[in-house]
């Protein structure tokens, strides 16, 4: 009987350690993973985590591209390993690091204290007076056109890696970074949300919404289709009076 | 003075500088370009009032303009609360300086120091 055609390859894993908290220097684990075509490299770092070295750190959870928890830098770019096929990749050792821009826990596993301070400072939520549902009152109604205005910014899923590949992010810490600026422009261009005068307010300071040069990085790195960078640029706009 | 109002200065000092720019490059392109920095010709320049007046105003705004944006560059190199406030204070008394100076030089020749 003729065997079932196989892709499955050797694929070279470099995993980047390092414990700030124990110190220590940084150094790189390389790992032969099994691959087929279809693995992602969440799969390949777990394959690795359990045949090779049970000590490697990584953040995982649905392994659908909904959590947002596996953010890492991947051949040097901000991808979510669990939406990385290795077989989409070029070359044949995949690198795999901590996202830059954050602090490092262990390993792979980055702090992101930094970006739900700078999520949760901007009211992520919708602020109104008629929130309550009155009976027999149908409920904030929103025409097609009007979910259209923030409808992409809202699939946003606080990875992090819009603010891993933003420049801006790397040099000023205060920077409240396009992910937070984002979720400002889908609260803002929301007809049920009251909160725009509060929410401009907080990213109209010295690291606010002005230090974006528009580098447009974390809008080709968002998993989920977002464009931040668009975001800004309109919430830029509406601040300087074009509505 | 909020970011905001800030940034709207910032622009529209960058657009008046291009359009007063402009301005002044046509203008010595009409007046022999290759004699502009002859002695006389500067002096005379200095002394035609509405020329002056347009120097006077690029300086305004290129200043204006130039020094915010180093302002930003050094705000996003290091951060700080008596950093900020003294790259800010800094950069408004090299632009006031500047400012100064070079009125000073367009004034004075203005009125007949040469």
């Amino acid at each position: 009987m003729a065997g079932v055609p196989s892709s499955k390859t050797t694929t070279r894993l470099k995993i980047k350690r390092s414990n700030p908290a124990a110190g220590g220097a940084e150094s790189y684990s390389e790992f032969d993973v099994d691959t087929e075509a279809w693995t992602t490299v969440l799969d390949a770092i777990l394959a690795a985590k359990n045949y090779g070295d049970h000590s490697v750190g990584v953040r995982y959870s649905c392994r659908q591209a909904t959590c947002g928890s596996c953010g890492m830098m991947i051949n040097g770019k901000p991808r979510l390993a669990c939406f990385t096929k290795i077989s989409e990749l070029d070359g044949g050792t995949v690198t795999v690091e901590p996202m830059k821009n954050f602090p490092i826990v262990r390993d792979l596993v980055v702090g992101f204290d930094r970006l739900f301070r700078s999520h949760h400072r901007i009211k992520p939520y919708i602020i109104s007076d008629e929130a309550d549902i009155e009976e027999g009152v149908r409920e904030n109604r929103q025409t097609p056109e009007e979910l259209e205005k923030y409808i992409q910014f809202a699939g946003c899923i606080k990875c992090g890696l819009c603010n891993s590949a933003c420049p801006t992010m790397a040099t000023d810490s205060q920077f409240a970074g396009p992910q937070s600026l984002a979720q400002v422009y889908r609260y803002v261009a929301d007809t049920r949300d009251k909160g725009k005068d509060e929410r401009l307010k907080i990213i109209d300071d010295s690291h606010g919404i002005w230090r974006c040069h528009y580098a447009g990085s974390c809008s080709k790195v968002c998993p989920k289709g977002v464009d931040p960078a668009m975001g800004i640029q309109l919430l830029k706009g509406h601040m300087l009076g074009f509505r | 003075m909020r970011e905001s109002t800030i940034i709207r200065i910032h622009y529209a000092t960058a657009l008046a500088s291009v359009a007063f720019v402009a301005l002044h490059v046509m203008i010595r392109v009409t007046q022999g370009f290759a004699d502009s920095l002859e002695f006389e010709n500067v002096v005379a320049n200095y002394q035609f009032l509405p020329y002056a007046g347009i120097l006077e105003v690029i300086l305004v705004l290129l200043s204006i303009h130039g020094f915010n944006g180093l302002r930003v560059v050094l705000l996003e190199i290091r951060q700080g609360r008596m950093y900020e406030r003294g790259v800010t204070v800094a950069c408004i008394v090299m632009m006031v300086a500047v400012i100064a100076y070079g009125s000073r030089t367009i004034f004075a020749m203005n009125m007949g120091a040469f």
